[in-house]
């Protein structure tokens, strides 16, 4: 087996805030390999994003980390932005939602990219020039060279997000991590810049996580699939076994609560009750008021990760497949 | 056959806009580009298109929440452009409408009892506070809001319950008429399907004929009987659901289902896609002819001099080359340009 590349061992996401110690994330343990694309599902407020923006060191400054978030055997978590930054920016790099706030709206496209290869890599200007403009044309900005000293605004949203990707591949990163990267996009361009991220990182042999609330989209792009609810990986699984064999009751309502082509509304379940709370989450298991297979010990205990069959790990006292075994 | 609900002929809206440069010149946009559509009673007709296509303005040009600059809208029998503000406020309690963000659409200082009676109070100004105030719980009941909760302020609501205070609002008079602008679009996804199921039941319950406008087509599927597909502020194709869905007839509308990912990983392993280069054109200074043309990979020259009309019976397309997209059932264009 592949050393992993990217492993988060009991790692932890808090902020302190005039309500109380929000957990964010909570004992999450996590791992990527090397050119492997992961996706991490999950609603507002499940730590989906918080996740990964502790690690590089970019919380809210009321934000802190604990655990490992370990990167080629190098622990990020508490290292000093100095040591972040021979890190974040070459080796993972990170690509937002909002191409428009990602992007500074008073710098051209061509000094945001070129600074990039420059400070990392120490390259001239010439020639980071000419490396942005190689990544702006594999991206598919049609006259790279024409669009190189526009600024943001004059590009379109899809454009935008195009020139976002180009900034994150410029390094050759072996992680990039895409945050919602299509969600303010159109659909017609979302499939444009899903195909991009689906083969870049396989040109380049960088290790993708996609972090989406779109279940579209992880069936479309992913390898394997996280899936978090209120700060913690109820289940983590191969991505047809997460659409054809679900094992936590969250991640099936998730898919029975998504409109399909192949089922009218009224097979549509709707999941009752709204996410958590994370300043109150309930006692034992997060889901547990709003999960249909629920017992006793959900309301008491909270079930660890444990693996639930070929590489797969669920947390939940009942899983689906272990009823029907039982049942059978 | 009994007349129509809603009838909306060759209606265009036009917004003037500047250029960047200071004193620039005014140039139009034309959002809305002689859209004609009929809406019966109880129906519900799917307005699917992208950012900048023109879907929100027409259903705000219905309302005349914006005015049109040409064409009619016919709702029982006259047309509602013509008609005085006080005799359209009169007319709307008839119809009404649901917004994307359910926050920013609730007045952050009143109360929610106060928020869902003020179209009553308008609508009828005779009943007295008591009364309404039992219509408001009643409703508050039917859309799955505790009614104790009147007294409190959006803010104390979630964005799924928030969706419902403005679902609640839109039907306290009783409308015929509900226009859904991208109702589901900024609620979680557990949350979407519990707004879904809503309208849904409501549709049926109170007989509502809504127009559901969105960019997701997956939902518009499920809810509509009729989909009518954008491009620019033009309709380039129209018809029943079941229809365009299995057969999209339109180029644009074959590559914008191909484009919707599917929640099945075997299924878009499976799928060739069409998918579609570049950005839409800006509408300030559309392409001549057929306005999709510049992204159209069954482009001919007679694409750039002559504007297609929208024709074909029920399930109609804007396209010269319609027929032809579709003659073996699996559409050529599948074959000829994928991207797989």
């Amino acid at each position: 087996m592949a050393a992993p590349l990217f492993e988060l061992k009991d790692y932890s996401v808090h902020f302190s805030t005039p309500e109380g110690d929000v957990p964010a994330v909570e004992g999450l343990s996590l791992s990527i390999k090397p050119g492997e694309r992961l996706a991490i599902v999950g609603e507002s407020g499940s730590g989906k994003s918080q996740t990964f923006l502790g690690a590089l060191g970019l919380l809210a400054r009321n934000g802190k980390t604990s655990g490992q978030a370990n990167f080629e055997g190098r622990n990020m978590v508490g290292m000093k932005p100095a040591a972040l930054d021979t890190i974040r920016g070459s080796d993972i790099t990170m690509v937002f939602q909002d191409p428009m706030t990602a992007l500074n709206p008073v710098l051209r496209i061509s000094r945001q990219l070129t600074e990039i290869v420059e400070v990392h890599t120490g390259a001239t200007n010439a020639d980071a020039s000419r490396q942005a403009l190689a990544m702006l044309a594999k991206v598919g900005i049609p006259d790279a060279e024409k669009r190189f000293n526009v600024y943001p605004h004059e590009l379109s949203g899809g454009m935008r997000q195009r020139v976002v990707i180009a900034m994150a591949l410029l390094n050759r990163p072996k992680l990039l991590i895409a945050d919602e990267p299509t969600t303010a996009l159109d659909v017609t361009v979302q499939a444009q810049i899903l195909d991009l991220f689906r083969n870049l990182t396989s040109e380049l042999g960088a290790a993708l996580v996609i972090i989406t609330h779109d279940m579209g989209v992880v069936a479309g792009i992913a390898d394997r699939v996280g899936v978090m609810y209120g700060g913690r990986l109820v289940e983590e699984a191969p991505v047809d076994d997460i659409f054809e064999s679900p094992q936590h009751p969250y991640t099936r309502a998730l898919l029975n609560s998504i409109p399909r082509p192949d089922r009218p509304v009224s097979e549509m379940q709707a999941i009752p009750g709204r996410p958590p709370n994370l300043l109150r989450l309930p006692q034992g298991c997060a889901f547990n008021p709003r999960c249909a297979a629920r017992t006793d010990i959900c309301m008491t205990m909270r079930p660890e990760l444990l693996p639930g069959g070929a590489g797969r790990r669920v947390a939940c006292f009942n899983p689906i497949g272990a009823m029907a075994e039982a049942a059978a | 056959m009994t007349k129509p609900l809603l009838e909306v002929d060759h209606l265009t809206t036009r917004f003037s806009v500047r250029s960047g440069k200071m004193f620039g010149k005014a140039s139009s946009l034309t959002a809305v580009d002689d859209v004609s559509f009929t809406l019966n009673a109880g129906e519900t007709l799917g307005i699917v298109g992208e950012s900048g296509s023109g879907k929100s303005t027409l259903g705000r040009s219905v309302l005349r929440l914006v005015e049109a600059q040409a064409g009619s809208v016919v709702w029982q029998g006259g047309d509602l452009l013509k008609l005085s503000d006080e005799d359209m406020r009169k007319a709307r309690r008839d119809m009404q409408i649901i917004f994307q963000d359910p926050l920013a659409s609730l007045d952050p200082r009143m109360t929610v009892a106060d928020i869902i009676a003020e179209p009553l109070q308008i609508a009828e100004p005779g009943l007295t506070r008591a009364q309404r105030l039992e219509e408001v719980q009643k409703i508050m009941a039917a859309v799955g809001l505790a009614p104790e909760m009147v007294n409190r302020y959006p803010h104390e609501f979630s964005g799924g319950q928030a969706q419902r205070i403005g679902i609640a609002r839109a039907i306290i008079t009783k409308p015929k008429l509900v226009i859904c602008d991208e109702p589901v679009s900024a609620l979680d996804v557990s949350i979407q399907a519990q707004i879904i199921q809503l309208l849904n039941r409501l549709r049926l319950e109170l007989d509502l004929a809504l127009i559901f406008i969105s960019h997701d087509l997956s939902v518009v599927r499920l809810v509509c009987d009729r989909v009518m597909v954008l491009y620019l502020g033009r309709v380039v194709e129209s018809g029943p659901s079941a229809d365009v869905f299995a057969h999209p007839k339109h180029p644009y509308a074959l590559a914008l289902l191909s484009a919707v990912p599917l929640p099945d990983p075997k299924l878009a392993r499976l799928r060739q896609r069409v998918i579609l280069q570049g950005d839409p054109p800006s509408p300030i200074n559309p392409p001549s002819g057929c306005v999709f043309r510049t992204r159209c990979v069954y482009v001919k020259d007679v694409c750039a001099t002559a504007r297609p009309v929208l024709e074909g019976g029920e399930h109609k397309a804007a396209c010269h080359f319609a027929g032809q997209l579709t003659k073996s059932g699996e559409p050529e264009i599948l074959n000829s340009s994928t991207n797989a």
